[in-house]
């Protein structure tokens, strides 16, 4: 019999995730006594050395927070800082803004649904290995993947770390021209992210519901470039207010902080509470590939994460063509952003979810104080709230087995560790 | 057999390992030439070691990866360093002008619990390294030229002089000639096929020093007043991915009054 009264599961490593994290599940008595996803990535203080940058400087800087999600950051950066300067860019600035966006949706949801998610479904260690078996489908997610990168490379002159995108807007827009050859292949693209959706929506899901709070933000748009906060429970407010509503604590396992609602309750923020809180702004075509695969008015199921990516994937190609045929170069490539005394606050739809920028700067727009809650962070406690139900529901299964499920489990939330410190390791102990 | 590739993070953002997974085209390829033993971002399984090429991102700055990079160093046939943060210490290295606990305290509410060392250091300042593979992110050309030269057993073909040679090769109107945009192409590394001109803006050095430039210090401070920038926009910008390694070049007296912050 496998089924022990006590014991200790580690992962000291875990594989397929953005960083360094591991998981540390104690049972005792035969109850979960402790569940832990440690974050060991090194912190590297960007919200300390931010003091004293000019209002310029974070778009580039704090893209450096995550290579997988670097316009995330730059967009929530420039935000913030447009913000307390006074300065809003909007029409079709605010488009590129979004079209870019689009690129990084695309490539992060293609690399976590078919190099990182989908071989825990398919029983691979990792996408080199599903590649000797199923080269088309791996061929086919790369081909997605790449179309995001190339979107990045035009507009952003690279797809890691764009160098193009600066407050108030960019430092060149693309002429209509350059936009046509993308066109042609995000079209290509909509058929392989149709045929994802599909692919998807016949992995096994195992039966798990969790019942967080989603937090997510609205806009007149399916979110992604910005908006304010919304919750399923019926909160809203503005960037402006996400102290208020949010706070941030630190444990001693992790270098990442753990953020809660100040009134003490957990929340998700990603792709399930997007699309649960947003379904209705998707364009008919996503809709359409929604239903299809099954996925109702909201998903709860975390391990189905991968089938709103997908989803979400197909949104984000369709919206790009739209944008793309809409497109009319603007007047300007940037609004001027003058510096002044003031604090302001940027949230984004990253990838993972919300993210959160406030920056505080001095007359000369030199940055006093800095604070960046990453979506990851914000979902960490919902993230061992789960898994320490998962375990209890699964403490028949002998170590390995309950190892690997966790594992599968954690990478439902897509945590990008690299974001998270100021933030994980699987340990589970079984004495 | 196959050579085996592993690839090893340290203090870093992920990017430049994430170049070797946007090879979208040659990645296939590439797993059929080498096998990928190593590369937890990539894959669950692990192969034993040692491994006859290591890539390695990322800058030490924990008491414990000080030691593992020397394990990394002892498993690895070839060692290659992969970025800003694995070649400079990246823009983490901010701290070695700053007072890391105090850096610490901004951040966290509880700094005990943080293990952290004074300074972010590149790996060469603690193990033997055979490549230095420049950018922030490292390029993915270039990426796959010093991968195949390594297999091959052939120098790579990587280019140490400045961001201006290739503004020539790519056909870009200088933005400092025609524009008087500040621009640090002419002392930044070659490697990025100067992207940031190709969109109008000044290069900011994200390749870090150009070794042209070695043993010729007086160059890049010369160059400096050229860049019409005030002492405290030209500190700044020389602050940022590769902080250590320009003010080795860049700045004579050691690190003191003018920390960033
Ligand atoms: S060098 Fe730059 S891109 Fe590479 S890991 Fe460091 S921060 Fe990221
Ligand atoms: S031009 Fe300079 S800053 Fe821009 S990508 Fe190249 S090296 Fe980096």
């Amino acid at each position: 019999m496998t089924h022990r009264h006590d014991r200790t599961l580690k992962v000291g490593e875990l594989a397929r995730v953005e960083g360094e994290g591991a998981l540390y599940v104690r049972v005792r008595g035969g109850d979960v006594a402790e569940v832990r996803l440690d974050i060991y990535e090194p912190p590297r203080f960007f919200e300390a050395f931010l003091r004293g940058r000019a209002h310029t400087e974070p778009p580039d800087i704090t893209a450096r927070i995550c290579g997988i999600c670097p316009v995330a950051y730059q967009t929530s950066a420039c935000l913030a800082i447009e913000e307390a300067c006074g300065a809003t860019v909007d029409g079709p600035l605010r488009d590129l803004r979004r079209l870019l966006y689009c690129g990084e949706w695309i490539e992060s949801h293609a690399l976590h649904v078919y190099l990182l998610h989908a071989p825990d479904f398919l029983g691979y260690h990792g996408a080199v290995e599903l590649a000797r078996d199923h080269r088309d489908i791996v061929e086919r997610g790369l081909r997605l993947k790449k179309a995001g990168n190339t979107l990045m490379e035009v507009l952003g002159g690279r797809a890691i770390h764009p160098v193009n995108v600066r407050v108030g807007g960019f430092y060149r827009v693309p002429a209509r021209a350059e936009l046509a050859p993308l066109a042609e292949m995000l079209r290509r693209a909509l058929d392989d992210a149709l045929d994802t959706v599909r692919w998807a929506a016949g992995f096994e899901f195992p039966d798990f519901v969790h019942d967080h709070e989603y937090l997510a933000l609205s806009a007149d748009r399916y979110p992604i470039e910005g908006g304010d906060l919304r919750s399923g429970a019926g909160r809203a407010f503005p960037a402006a207010a996400f102290e208020d509503h949010i706070t941030e604590e630190q444990v001693p396992h992790s270098t990442a902080l753990h953020a809660r609602f100040t009134d003490g309750g957990t929340y998700l923020t990603g792709p399930l509470a997007r699309y649960s809180l947003n379904r209705h702004l998707l364009s008919p075509l996503a809709l359409e590939a929604a239903a299809g695969a099954g996925l109702g008015a909201e998903c709860r199921n975390p391990f189905r994460s991968v089938l709103v990516r997908a989803v979400e994937i197909v949104y984000a190609v369709d919206e790009a063509l739209r944008l793309i045929a809409g497109y009319e170069p603007p007047d300007r490539p940037a609004v001027p952003v003058e510096p002044r005394a003031g604090t302001g606050h940027g949230v984004s739809e990253a990838p993972r979810g919300v993210l959160y920028h406030r920056y505080d700067l001095d007359a000369d727009g030199l940055i006093t104080a800095a604070r960046i809650v990453p979506p990851t962070s914000q979902n960490q406690t919902a993230i061992e709230d789960d898994l320490r139900r998962f375990v209890a529901a699964r403490l028949h299964l002998d170590d390995a087995e309950l190892t690997r499920r966790c594992e599968q489990a954690i990478r439902n939330y897509d945590p990008c560790i690299s974001c998270s410190t100021h933030f994980l390791d699987l340990t589970v102990e079984r004495t | 057999m196959a050579p085996t590739l592993a690839v090893w993070k340290f203090a870093s953002c992920d990017g430049c390992q994430l170049t070797l997974l946007d090879c979208e085209d040659e990645l296939l390829a590439l797993a059929g030439r080498v096998e990928i033993a190593h590369f937890l971002e990539a894959s669950g399984a692990v192969g034993e070691g040692p491994y006859d090429v290591s890539l390695v991102e990322g800058s030490i700055t924990t008491p414990a990866d000080l030691d593992r990079i020397r394990h990394v160093r002892a498993v690895s046939r070839t060692l290659i360093t992969i970025g800003a943060c694995a070649t400079a210490g990246g823009v983490q290295a901010l701290r070695n002008f700053a007072d890391v606990r105090e850096f610490a305290s901004v951040v966290y509410a509880r700094p005990e619990y943080i293990a952290t060392l004074a300074e972010s250091t590149p790996i060469a300042a603690h193990v033997p390294v055979d490549f230095e593979l420049h950018g922030c992110p490292i390029d993915r050309r270039q990426l796959l030229e010093v991968l195949s030269a390594h297999l091959t057993g052939r120098r790579p073909d990587v280019p140490a002089h400045s961001v201006c040679f290739e503004c020539k090769s790519r056909g870009n109107v200088c933005v400092m000639v025609a524009h008087g945009t500040p621009c640090l192409g002419p002392v930044t590394h070659a490697g990025c096929g100067a992207i940031c001109p190709a969109y109008g803006r000044g290069c900011y050095g994200c390749f870090g020093p150009s070794p042209a430039w070695d043993g010729a210090r007086p160059n890049t401070r010369a160059l400096l007043p050229w860049l019409d920038m005030t002492e405290d926009e030209t500190r700044r910008v020389l602050s940022t991915f590769n902080v250590a390694a320009f003010r080795e070049a860049a700045v004579p007296e050691g690190p003191g009054d003018d920390a960033p912050a």
